[in-house]
């Protein structure tokens, strides 16, 4: 399976990632040699194996459905590149 | 002025205790030497001021014989590890500015074990390289290069935490291993490098990049200094889903425990084409080493090691892309001006990741999308079990696997930079074990022709670190420097 031109597009796109004609050319190679080199996994037999999401295998701890806050808005909003009345500010987007 | 260029940090807790010097003399030492070290590159921000405010601290306390594990100790701290206060970047454009308002918790149970903050680390962005080539702020230098006379690469990701340690710019630092990226800057640079049992150390705090494989981990002079770092580092922390419940043993308990009669298990496939002569001779010293002192020796096979890199380059930047995500231009870092919302994100993150981080975001994306899921992502996950079982079945044999940490040593910047599987193989050696969530230890073990450093990898069972910094001290002590 190769990609082409309207693949990464649709990769960037669904990424959220601005890529120009250059970059676009540069990936559509190098996407291809990665994506090529991964796909001699596909003759590794793994009939009735069972996939692994993660080595932790200790159960997860339940606990009390409580809100907490140890901060207050004004240090969360320093870090924001656009804040307006303790809310973040985002290009309009709705008419 | 004492000379601490040197100095381990075990036989520096021994001189504060002694009081030879003060913690503000050794933090005052190591201030002057980054600023003259500047060119390596080591550090992204320099916390002098909080340095010094620490010491003080810290002298205060040893004065009292209130001194803690690691009181009075300078270290460097990877720019991964979130810090209150003080700017985190991951290497990136895209955190350039920004500033945690929470500590991460390992590196709170470092300062609450007294050891005191020079700098945030350089790294590859978001930890997402093998020679620290991908920095928004620049390549690393290994201070070793000067003795081949290039410009050498430290390794990467955790590349200014192993070149600061190697130049002697602070006494340890800290890492984070994903794929490798303690072990191959520690093994490049000349250092011990410990990636812990996954769930050992906390993530809480620590910037993500495939959480299912994130572990941080010291980054060395000694093995002695590893197993010290390590016990500060490690805590249960109820902030992390995948924080480990299992007891935490003393890790200095390494020095009562012996190989004499422990299995070492040598994998045929780690003697992979393209294995440097050097090293493979290193490696056969280092089995030397381990039957005289009464290990037996056996060949062990994981047959789908070979599997392990493809599987690596498919999880990982799977996880990555919806780590990344949060990187929107919003909430904090870098903003890219623009009309609408889509606009915005997408001019935000095209400006504000790097290339390979780009890269990896497309891969992660392309993988996990409709209609390629099962066929890329489901089938490494199902390549990943086989890998660990792989691992399972063979310490049903052996107590330790003993390997080389890399194929190679030390590169020239530069190198390998125009196919990225090139860079990706650099880690071939300890991706397996980071797949299995398994403990490994790089030791310094020999050198090349050049006298340039190569590290042997010791893979422990699971929270089985004792055992692994146990026959790390054996290299040390067999490899005669």
């Amino acid at each position: 399976m190769s990609i082409d031109n309207s693949t990464v597009k649709k990769v960037a796109k669904l990424a959220r990632i601005e890529i120009n004609e250059e970059e676009e050319t540069t990936l559509i190679a190098e996407l291809n040699n990665i994506l090529g080199w991964v796909d001699e996994l596909k003759q590794v037999n793994t009939d009735s194996v069972e996939p692994m999401l993660s080595v932790f295998n200790e159960s997860m701890q339940m606990r009390e459905d409580k809100a907490e806050s140890n901060f207050d808005n004004n240090q969360i909003l320093d870090n924001s590149p656009e804040s307006n009345s303790g809310f973040f500010v985002v290009p309009k987007v709705v008419e | 002025m004492n000379d601490f260029e040197n100095l381990s940090i075990s036989s520096a807790i021994e001189g504060l205790a002694n009081k030879n010097f003060t913690s503000l003399e050794l933090t005052e030492f190591f201030i002057k030497k980054i600023e003259k070290n500047k060119d390596l590159n080591c550090f992204i921000t320099s916390t002098f001021d909080k340095a010094i405010e620490m010491a003080k601290i810290s002298d205060q306390k040893i004065k009292e014989n209130e001194a803690r594990p690691l009181e009075g100790i300078p270290i460097g701290m990877k720019d991964l590890f979130c810090t209150n206060g003080v700017r985190t970047t991951a290497g990136s454009k895209i955190l350039e500015n920004f500033v945690p308002f929470y500590e991460s918790t390992v590196s709170n149970n470092l300062w609450n074990s007294g050891a005191i903050m020079l700098g945030k680390t350089n790294m590859d962005e978001f930890a997402m390289g093998s020679a620290n080539t991908t920095s928004f702020f620049g390549n690393v230098k290994n201070p070793l290069g000067s003795k081949v006379n290039k410009e050498l690469v430290p390794g990467g990701s955790s590349g200014g935490s192993a070149s600061a340690v190697s130049s002697g710019l602070c006494l340890g630092s800290t890492g984070s291993d994903t794929g490798g990226s303690i072990r191959q800057p520690a093994s490049f640079c000349g250092l011990v490098g410990l990636k812990p049992t996954y769930g050992r150390c906390s993530r809480f705090g620590m910037i993500a990049f495939a959480s299912s494989l994130d572990q941080a981990g010291p980054i060395t002079k000694t093995v002695e200094d590893s197993a010290l770092m390590l016990q500060a580092m490690v805590s249960f922390d109820k902030r992390d889903s995948t924080s480990s419940r299992q007891s935490i043993p003393d890790f200095s308990d390494f020095k009562k425990l012996s190989i004499k009669g422990k299995r070492i298990g040598i994998p045929k496939e780690y003697m992979i084409d393209g294995l440097n002569s050097d090293i493979k001779k290193i490696w056969d010293s280092g089995i030397s080493w381990f039957k005289r002192e009464g290990a037996e020796i056996l060949e062990i096979s994981l047959p789908h090691t070979k599997s392990a890199l493809p599987t690596y380059y498919i999880i990982a930047p799977a996880e990555a892309s919806a780590n990344l995500a949060r990187y929107d231009g919003i909430r904090y870092g870098f903003r890219h001006n623009a009309d609408d919302l889509n606009d915005l994100y997408q001019k935000t993150r095209g400006f504000g990741f790097g290339k390979e981080v780009k890269r990896r975001l497309m891969i992660g994306t392309y993988v996990l999308s409709a209609g390629y899921y099962d066929a890329y992502y489901l089938k490494a996950l199902k390549v990943r079990k086989l890998i660990s079982q792989d691992f399972e079945d063979s310490f049903q044999k052996c107590d330790l696997i003993l390997t080389p940490t890399t194929p190679n040593v030390a590169f020239p910047i530069g190198e390998k930079q125009t196919n990225p599987i090139e860079m990706y193989l650099n880690d071939v050696l300890t991706v397996p074990a980071s797949l299995a969530g398994l403990p490994a230890i790089s030791v310094p073990s020999g050198f090349n022709s050049e006298k340039l450093p190569i590290g042997l990898q010791l893979i422990g069972k699971p929270f089985d670190e004792i055992s692994v910094l146990a026959a790390g001290a054996v290299i040390e002590e067999s490899r005669g420097f």
